[in-house]
């Protein structure tokens, strides 16, 4: 008890004090914007007018009703994103998994595979996407070559979304693969002994031990990728361009282009929380599904 | 210590599985490198060889002209110059909100810290109309401050020290408040020394988070001459659609400090992510 009687002598202004830049920052970059959105939303806001006309929920009625401007390209780049977080997710939640069972053996080397595996993540998408534009190239990239065809890679569907899809797998596969190492390492030992002893095979104890205690990293990395997919851009943006037809144009990207190219930001601020609340609905629905197994 | 012949088969079949997958990591990265080596008719060669013939450093020379339209070596200077201010003021303003979460006892500490937390769960997309908005009414649209100050207030900064900070024994600073040392004297003599590997890893990952965002320098920056080099590379694709050599040297040149970085502060990357993962 002696010991909490200096901490309370000290001033009490001081945790605030401690807080006050980063709350600044916060307050600024992250509350505000949060809010200052929703506000934008409201209005027919071109950043380049005078006037930034009060329209109520215009701008989210429009992305319901056929007859908009926004309504077709708006969910084109919503199923974009969608198709995209369906077809990477299961690949980036499976692929991981399995390099790090194989690395969560004891061999020699292992760190210097771990580094390998991660390091492609430490790469920015920009420098990754240039690359694989190359790489994909229809006509004189490696992969065609080194399969000695001429898939369209980068302008026709499905070829483009399988691009899409394994770069983004080969880029950020060692951020979930180290994830899960971690959460392997904490699963005791004495579990899988006593799964041996009751004559369990490696698949059984994969079933009944691994995946049980993988389960709270699971459902986290599940969580965040999902969130990282939905966000994607930069991949469609420099391999793709959206083709063919803006098929691959993802909502991130349209968001974009509407606000910060033909500055309707009031509708790309609309699009924005719908995208978010879609979003959050998914999240709540993964944590619902993963916690109610646990019962 | 003779393996029996099933189990060195599988243990061969596991080192050329781990072979085959260090290759697919490695090659692209490889390729990249090849290319940018390469003059641009021995890029585009079929078959295509791995070794550059003549080897060459011509691609290069178009990156490092002040004068060129696409001055790569600038955007690598602001590049660098945005990423490392940034990583000080995220480890700044987060060390310090850390410590007052993990140590000090105030009103709404709970809810703030919750409140924090919860915007991780957010896209940062739903901020990218509005932040574009509140910067260009700060006069700081095209230049460098949009790049350091908006992304320096990070949650994940606050986040990952506090669940650091909280690692360290309470007995610690007992023996120095007894003493009559202050919270203020406390955090620099005490916690902050001790928290070198966890601050070391903080500012590894924001620099690297900083230098290799794509899609909000792209919008904000409007000039080459201010461009960093996510935006850069884009044009660079650009403006030398068929000269592969051109655009795999800016790769190169962009992967330098990350991988060197990566290199040089690998245990303590792989470390912090696992860490900051596991928590959540």
């Amino acid at each position: 008890m002696d010991t909490q009687a200096p901490i309370r002598r000290a001033g009490r202004a001081t945790p605030y004090l401690f807080l006050a830049p980063y709350l600044v920052l916060f307050g600024v970059f992250v509350v505000l914007p949060g809010l200052y959105g929703l506000w934008i939303s409201l209005h027919d806001w071109d950043f380049l007018l005078p006037r930034k006309p009060w329209v109520g929920l215009r701008n989210y009625q429009n992305l319901f009703s056929p007859e908009s401007r926004d309504f077709g390209d708006f969910w084109q780049s919503m199923k974009a994103t969608g198709l995209f977080t369906l077809f990477s997710v299961p690949f980036l939640v499976v692929v991981p998994l399995t390099v790090a069972l194989l690395l969560n053996r004891e061999f020699p080397g292992r760190t210097f595979f771990r580094a390998v595996f991660f390091a492609p993540y430490v790469l920015g998408v920009a420098v990754v996407g240039v690359l694989w534009r190359f790489l994909l190239d229809p006509n004189i990239g490696l992969i065609n070559n080194m399969l000695s065809a001429s898939f369209p890679w980068t302008t026709d569907l499905p070829w483009a979304w399988v691009s899409l899809v394994g770069m983004t797998v080969w880029w950020t596969l060692g951020f979930n693969a180290i994830i899960f190492l971690a959460g392997l390492q904490d699963i005791s030992r004495e579990l899988y002994d006593a799964a041996k002893v009751d004559g369990a095979n490696r698949w059984q104890q994969f079933l009944h031990v691994t995946l049980p205690g993988l389960k709270p990293v699971l459902l986290l990395v599940l969580t965040m990728t999902i969130l990282g997919s939905a966000n994607m851009f930069g991949q469609s943006y420099l391999v793709t361009r959206g083709a063919p037809a803006n098929e691959t144009r993802t909502a991130i990207m349209f968001i974009a282009d509407t606000g910060l190219r033909t500055f309707r930001m009031g509708n790309a601020a609309a699009m924005s929380y719908v995208l978010a609340l879609a979003l959050l609905v998914v999240s709540a629905f993964n944590f619902r599904l993963l916690r109610h197994e646990d019962m | 210590m003779s393996a029996t012949p099933a189990r060195s088969l599988q243990r061969l079949s596991f080192y050329v599985l781990l072979a085959l997958l260090t290759w697919i990591f490695v090659a692209p990265l490889l390729w990249m490198l090849s290319t940018s080596l390469k003059t641009n008719p021995d890029a585009t060669r079929q078959p295509p060889s791995w070794i550059p013939h003549p080897v060459t450093t011509e691609a290069y020379v178009p990156l490092v002209s002040m004068e060129s339209e696409t001055p790569v070596l600038l955007w690598f200077f602001n590049s660098l110059v945005a990423a490392t201010a940034n990583a000080l003021l995220v480890v700044a303003t987060s060390v310090l909100a850390a410590y007052a979460l993990a140590r000090l006892e105030f009103a709404g500490r709970r809810v703030l810290f919750g409140l924090i937390i919860g915007t991780l769960f957010i896209p940062t997309f739903v901020f990218l109309i509005p932040n574009f908005l509140i910067v260009s009414s700060l006069g700081w649209l095209d230049s460098l401050w949009a790049l350091i100050v908006p992304g320096a207030g990070s949650a994940f900064g606050v986040f990952f020290m506090r669940q650091f900070f909280a690692t360290l024994p309470r007995e610690l600073e007992d023996a120095a408040l007894l003493e009559g040392a202050n919270q203020w004297q406390i955090f620099l003599r005490i916690i902050l020394p001790l928290s070198r590997p966890g601050i070391a890893t903080l500012s590894v990952l924001s620099f690297l988070t900083n230098y290799n965002d794509f899609i909000w320098p792209v919008y904000v920056l409007f000039s080459p001459r201010n461009f960093t080099l996510p935006p850069g590379l884009s044009i660079l694709q650009g403006a030398y659609t068929t000269n592969y050599p051109v655009i795999m040297a800016g790769g190169v040149v962009a992967s330098i400090p990350a991988i060197l970085l990566f290199i040089l502060a690998q245990r303590h990357v792989i470390e912090g992510v696992s860490r900051s993962g596991l928590k959540g």
